[in-house]
């Protein structure tokens, strides 16, 4: 019993997770969370949200005191939430694929046309990133037809269908795709940002043990059990994050939002 | 800090101008008819201090520019001012960041090899404790239609200044 006797039983914390987690480390988020209140001392209750919308809601009602979010989030999780971001993921990245049917008379961005039918899931940095890399063929929301789908196999099935003209991947579920798969789409163009990158943030009731939190995840590889969460998350460690990275992300998704 | 361009680092035939830069005075620029074309898939980063000297460039910016990370930091941002761009633009776009405002548009710049590159530029304040510290420029590939439509835009714009456009017209 010795970790929980020093736990403080009346607060219990929501920790959350940005929904677009590959559906492989869900259950690595839960080994997180024990793994974190055990030792944090802290009692967490780990919350997977199936929606960006239904997570948002929850960070507008303060239900939410530490969040994996979405670099689209962040803006709003910081400027407006009072969140502090303190690292973020090493050995994973943003990126976003574009792909079309292998066998689509499209050979580069530039050929697609307007009403093209564009396939892709609600992660809101990919779909911001994709709509990007469609601007040299002169689309955008207003000239394309957007199909939103619940995963990126669906985004794959769209195309194969032939529903849809183009889709977008996150990079690591593009890769993740079985060879048959693949074989039978084509990618266009990949995005290189590396400045985009998802973040854990700690909110306002959290705020005394930022330090503790930050400090921790630094150290997880070192602690026990910890390389093996973290191996359970698909990351290689944590990066420090500091107040200027943040809000530097925070604009240049500002940038990318703006229209 | 901002030098005259040496045609020692130019490559082929070029046109010489001698452009006025704000808080520098006169710059030779050497520029030649070369386009190099925007790097699929980024995203070209640059952040200035408030009077728009370099602070922070990533690896795309530092490529594209055609001079060395040394040579851009510290340095005016009108390093890649081309004699083809109107003036007016970039009074718009100090206008509108000094108001706090997003900026946005069509940009021909140029390289320290003399060649030129078109980009979309969102610039932005950066506020910090409530107070403007600086500003970032993010820029991605424009359609050739909009291109078009700018060089339309700038060729009048330059000829009310003045001046013309001597660059290519596609
Ligand atoms: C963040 C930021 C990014 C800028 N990026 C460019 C650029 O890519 N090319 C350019 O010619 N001017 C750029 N400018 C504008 C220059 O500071 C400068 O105003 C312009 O080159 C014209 O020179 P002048 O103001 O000395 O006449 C930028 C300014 C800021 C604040």
């Amino acid at each position: 019993m010795g970790w929980a006797g020093g736990m403080n039983m009346e607060t219990i914390y929501q920790l959350t997770v940005s929904p677009d987690f590959t559906p492989e480390h869900i259950s690595g988020w839960y080994i997180y969370n024990t793994w974190l209140q055990r030792n944090l001392g802290l009692h967490f209750h780990l919350e997977m949200y199936d929606s960006f919308d239904a997570q948002r809601e929850a960070i507008r009602q303060d239900k939410v005191d530490l969040i994996y979010a979405n670099p689209y989030d962040a803006s709003m999780l910081v400027r407006e939430k009072g969140f502090r971001a303190v690292v973020r993921p090493i050995g994973v990245a943003d990126e976003c694929v574009i792909v079309v049917p292998a066998d689509s008379p499209v050979q580069k961005v530039e050929d697609l046309q307007p009403n093209a039918r564009v396939a892709s899931t609600d992660d809101p940095d990919i779909h911001l990133v994709g709509m990007i890399m469609l601007e040299p063929a002169d689309l955008n929301a207003d000239n394309v037809q957007s199909i939103t789908v619940d995963g990126y196999v669906l985004v794959a099935k769209a195309l194969l269908k032939g529903s849809a003209d183009v889709g977008f991947f996150l990079k690591d579920a593009w890769d993740g795709l079985s060879n048959t798969v693949r074989k039978q789409l084509r990618p266009l163009v990949t995005s290189q940002i590396s400045d985009i990158q998802h973040v854990l943030l700690v909110g306002p009731r959290l705020m005394d043990s930022v330090e503790d939190i930050q400090g921790l995840m630094l150290r997880m590889p070192q602690i026990e059990k910890g390389a093996g969460v973290l191996e359970a998350l698909g990351f290689e460690g944590w990066a420090e994050v500091d107040h200027e990275d943040t809000e530097f992300m925070i604009d240049l998704m500002d940038t990318l939002k703006a229209r | 800090m901002l030098r005259d361009m040496q045609s020692t680092a130019v490559v082929g035939d070029f046109r010489e101008y001698h452009i006025n830069l704000y808080g520098f005075g006169a710059r030779k620029v050497l520029v030649t008819d070369e386009e190099v074309p925007y790097p699929d898939g980024k995203l070209i980063v640059s952040r200035t201090d408030t009077r728009g000297i370099i602070t922070h460039c990533n690896q795309s910016f530092v490529e594209m520019s055609g001079h060395t990370r040394e040579a851009l930091i510290g340095t005016e941002h009108s390093i890649l001012r081309h004699p083809d761009m109107p003036g007016v633009a970039f009074k718009s776009l100090w206008d509108d960041v000094e108001a706090g405002k997003i900026w946005h548009g069509y940009v021909k710049n140029l390289r320290g090899d003399g060649k030129f590159y078109w980009v979309y530029a969102t610039v932005i304040p950066n506020v910090r404790d409530g107070k403007v510290v600086g500003y970032t420029s993010v820029r991605r590939k424009p359609s050739r239609t909009k291109i078009r439509e700018s060089i339309a835009l700038y060729k009048q714009l330059k000829a009310q200044e003045g001046s013309q456009w001597d660059g290519p017209e596609v």
